[in-house]
């Protein structure tokens, strides 16, 4: 080795050395927030602080499967009960009766400050005399039963008001004791964890306590209740199973995929050290490419991790083109000579190709595409460089491999037996346009869940869990912002007045409003002062029921009650801990910094909280009113559209990227005849890949458009040299590009078998493309002979 | 031995009483399943001691084998409270509301109570209740006294008087002695 080549080795190592401690200190984090904008609007920072942190991320929702309900509903409330003891839960609700009870003495307690009936009025004569009147109908009625222990203590129906603001619909269905599925097949319980949904550490953690928790509770049930599982699901459930699917993804694959590739260099070099040092630009690239990231954005999502095996495809391709195309570099130092004389400027011009493909993913707003940008690009510089300049200086004089000339000249004459392959071509790029131009409609997917690491099957269950537990996925929501708690709960209350009258209208449900569970301070204190002096309310009473059915006398209860909750202190959020409404708060306040929101979620005309609901008149009832801090939210088309915002970027960033593409190889081959011939090909592979898919009844995704890019990044090489194949070398180039898109098919069509949906689309679009483009490039390079 | 022989003659009769009794009970249970439908007016009057007078009021009862029971008050404001299956709903004026009956333990006992008794269904009533029959098919009465303790917190017993698959009477007693009287009256086949 020379000085230069052993300043070039320890340059690298020392490369390598840095690349490794970065990644190995790098901050990893796997939710979908890689697929959320980076800069978004406000409504679009809600949708992810719901996302992300939002209490409908920490909900984990349990189903109790097998076994019989008198079983289920015990093993759940026995599970139920030990969760309850554990810190990693903020509320469990199975419908047992525990919290229903802490919840009735709540509600009991502060009713004077949170019925919605509380003004000086209520308590005047005229008031208390209409109110108890009512309340004498109410005992007639058949839930007068429940109603007649309250009177005493409450005789104007206080607790009825609050109560009639909670209820919705039945809830879920209550099997001995616990909630259930409406065809009784599974228990229900669902859990709210402390930590936010996009802590995958906690959500993993929180997932083997409720594991455990099960497990002791079915043990302790008997053999019986052996037959019994527990399955889990929601948005931190989700998080960790798209983890470890990536983490299985990018392990597994990127194992079965070297080994492959190795077991091909093996048959192709029959040389171990071959194979091995052909491995280095690999490993260096995928080394360079998670720095790069880590180094770039802070922290690195899991999926760019997935996408470090299709770095395996392209930079393997590298020093196969190495190897062969200079015999092995061996026998005489003049061939990896020749190699960097003839074939390098090809190999450069094909990895800036790929780079400017890929340049064009950095500016995209999206975290996600932008790493893979990046990775992509430091990856693959990586690995060029590595070949170029390390290799060349490790491989021993005396490494031999096979001569692959035979395979070439061999596939050569195959390729020769093709008749008319540019008419050919040209047949087979108008059926895949016919093709897309029939499902053009059809062609994109443009729902967020698109890019979900959910499979169908475990988004299917999670939506048959939520209709059960009636949590459906709230669709439209006003969203109060302020400056504080205060601002934010008066501002709440301010549109619940509108809504009331919405509610009349018919044109919603009903709503929630987190100021139903926590009224503002300035109502509590108004609703307080409404409130007479026991002496006063006394005689008032004894007025009030002068003519009534009920005598004044067995009200004693309520006038001490009236006196008590002159003096109490108003509720505050620490009030509503041990009920479940501490949860219900929560889920509808959202705080950050000094931004205060509330969320009041209205319900659908229609059954059951559906039915669609007019948010343009919504809206303009809420600015009739002069409600300035309120907008109205609709969380499914402002996913869809922040999707639809992300796929036209993304088209529009890979069209620049092709153009980019363009300009590079006019000026680099300075022929515009020359460039058309190179670009032909991967225009034609990626039409018929498109093609091939819409066909099969795949809706395209981003991360089809991306593998797009990667077919054109891949191809370019194919085309570049197949475009040069007249220089000589023919036979050893054909051999090289064969091989190298063997391995190339090989890692992308292993892709496809992951179990990570985007992963996968990026598989079962690069490997056929990759192959296309090879065979097109061929066909395109072939001179008319049959003509 | 004139007394030893009066004593089991006694003793005889009076387990022929009782198992009287007892055909008279299998056989007013058969009689009351073999219905599919049953439509009574009843006029309700409730005494709480919470009250300085009764609460008074009217309607109709109609069931519908199974388990449909619906209670339709007339005067002295309209309302219905229907029980199918496990589902209670409760209608009064524009307010509508749907309820579990195994979330009102209070409530569920009165109507499991009667609907048991007009579905014929003796083991769902022996299940809640300990059941004692007096009389016969012609003029019979159900005293109906629940077996769990939580229940028993809301109702003392249940009394319901019949002549054949008639009923005639239910009176509810309250442990703290509020009672409610409903007198039914059969209706007129629709």
């Amino acid at each position: 080795m020379t000085q230069r080549g052993a300043a070039v080795v320890a340059c690298w190592l020392l490369c390598i050395g840095t690349a490794s401690w970065i990644v190995a200190r790098a901050n990893y984090v796997s939710d979908l927030s890689a697929f959320l904008p980076a800069h978004p609007t406000p409504a679009q920072q809600l949708l992810v602080d719901q996302l992300r942190d939002g209490p409908a991320s920490r909900l984990i929702l349990c189903g109790i499967e097998g076994g019989d309900a008198a079983l289920r509903a015990k093993v759940s409330i026995a599970t139920a009960n030990r969760l309850r003891a554990s810190p990693q839960f903020l509320a469990v609700d199975n419908g047992a009766a525990t919290t229903t009870e802490r919840d009735r003495e709540f509600l009991f307690e502060h009713r004077y400050a949170l019925s919605p009936r509380i003004d000086a009025e209520r308590f005047s004569v005229n008031g208390l005399q209409q109110a108890i009147a009512q309340t004498i109908d109410d005992l007639a009625s058949p839930a007068g039963l429940l109603l007649k222990s309250l009177v005493p203590r409450d005789p104007t129906g206080e607790t009825l008001q609050i109560i009639a603001r909670f209820q919705h619909g039945p809830g879920p269905q209550n099997t001995d004791g616990a909630w259930s599925s409406r065809d009784g097949r599974r228990a229900l319980l669902f859990a709210e964890t402390r930590a936010a949904g996009s802590d995958t550490d906690a959500q993993q953690q929180a997932m083997a306590t409720l594991s455990k928790a099960f497990t002791a509770a079915r043990d302790a049930a008997g053999p019986a209740a052996a037959a019994l599982s527990l399955n889990m699901s929601g948005p931190g459930v989700f998080a960790v199973r798209a983890r470890s699917h990536i983490q299985e993804a990018a392990v597994r694959l990127s194992l079965a995929s070297s080994i492959l590739i190795v077991l091909l260099l093996l048959v192709v070099y029959r040389s171990l050290p071959a194979v091995a040092l052909g491995l280095l630009p690999v490993a260096s690239g995928a080394l360079a490419g998670v720095a790069a990231v880590a180094l770039g954005f802070g922290t690195v999502h899991g999926i760019t991790l997935g996408f470090g095996i299709t770095l395996i495809g392209e930079s393997v391709d590298y020093s196969i083109y190495f190897f062969v195309q200079s015999q092995g570099g061996n026998a005489a130092r003049n061939s990896a000579g020749a190699w960097r004389r003839d074939v390098w400027p090809t190999v450069r011009l094909g990895v800036l190709t790929s780079i400017c493909g890929f340049a064009s993913l950095l500016a995209s707003g999206f975290p996600g595409l932008a790493q893979l940008g990046a990775y992509s690009i430091s990856g693959l510089i990586a690995a060029a460089l590595v070949t170029r300049f390390v290799l060349p200086e490790l491989v021993p004089a005396t490494l031999a491999i096979r001569d692959v000339a035979p395979w070439g000249r061999r596939a050569g004459r195959a390729l020769a037996a093709i008749p008319y392959p540019r008419s050919l071509a040209g047949v087979v790029l108008v059926a895949a346009v016919s093709i897309l131009a029939v499902h053009r409609t059809t062609l994109w997917n443009r729902e967020l869940s698109a890019l979900s690491p959910v499979s169908l099957a475990e988004q299917r269950y999670d939506a048959g869990l939520r209709a059960d537990l009636g949590t459906a996925d709230v669709r439209d929501l006003i969203v109060v912002t302020g400056p504080s708690l205060e601002a934010v709960l008066q501002d709440a209350e301010r549109v619940a007045m509108t809504l009331d009258r919405l509610v009349d209208d018919g044109l919603i449900a009903g709503f929630d409003s987190p100021a139903n569970i926590l009224p503002s301070l300035a109502t509590q204190t108004r609703r307080r002062e409404s409130l007479p002096v026991a002496a006063e309310l006394r005689t008032r009473l004894s007025l009030a029921t002068a003519e009534s059915a009920l005598d004044a006398a067995s009200l004693t209860p309520f006038v001490a009650d009236v006196e008590a909750a002159r003096h109490a202190a108003p509720i505050a959020a620490t009030s509503l801990r041990g009920t479940s409404f501490a949860a219900a708060f929560d889920a509808l306040i959202l705080h950050e910094g000094t931004r205060w929101s509330a969320l009041l979620p209205l319900h659908g005309p229609g059954a059951g909280g559906a039915g669609d609901i007019d948010t343009a008149r919504v809206a303009a009832a809420l600015h009739s009113d002069g409600i300035a801090s309120a907008t109205i939210l609709d969380l499914k088309q402002e996913s869809d559209s922040l999707y639809s915002a992300y796929l036209r970027e993304a088209i529009q960033l890979s069209l620049a990227g092709v153009a980019a593409i363009v300009l590079l190889l006019c000026v680099a081959l300075r022929s515009i005849t020359q460039s058309l011939r190179v670009l032909a090909p991967l225009v034609i592979a990626v039409v018929c890949v498109a093609a091939a898919l819409s066909l099969a009844g795949q809706e395209l995704t981003i991360l089809h458009l991306v593998g797009m890019l990667l077919v054109v990044a891949v191809g370019s090489n194919y085309a570049l040299f197949f475009a040069h194949v007249e220089r000589g070398h023919a036979p050893l180039t054909i051999a090289a590009l064969v091989i190298a898109n063997v391995a190339t098919v090989i890692g992308f069509g292993l892709l496809s078998f992951s179990r990570v949906p985007v992963l996968e689309a990026l598989g079962m679009t690069v490997a056929p493309g990759a192959f296309l483009a090879l065979v097109f490039s061929a066909l395109l390079s072939a001179p008319e002979r049959h003509a | 031995m004139i007394r030893a022989r009066i004593l089991l003659v006694v003793l005889a009769l009076g387990c022929l009483r009782a198992s009287a009794a007892e055909d008279d009970f299998g056989a007013l249970m058969q009689l009351l399943a073999t219905r599919t439908h049953a439509r009574s007016s009843f006029i309700e009057q409730q005494f709480l001691k919470l009250l300085k007078r009764p609460l008074e009021s009217r309607g109709e009862l109609t069931y519908e084998a199974p388990n449909r029971l619906e209670k339709k008050t007339i005067e002295p404001r309209t309302e219905t409270l229907l029980v199918d299956g496990d589902v209670l709903t409760i209608e009064r004026g524009h307010r509508r509301q749907v309820l579990s009956l195994r979330d009102y333990p209070a409530l569920a006992p009165f109507i499991e109570g009667v609907r048991a008794t007009l579905a014929g269904d003796r083991a769902a009533l022996e299940r809640l209740f300990d059941v004692s029959f007096t009389g016969s098919l012609s003029r019979w009465t159900l005293m109906l006294v629940p077996l769990n303790a939580d229940v028993a917190k809301s109702v003392a017993r249940i009394q319901i008087d019949g002549t054949q698959d008639d009923l005639l009477r239910i009176e509810i007693l309250q442990p703290d002695g509020d009672r409610s009287l409903m007198t039914m009256r059969r209706a007129a086949a629709p």
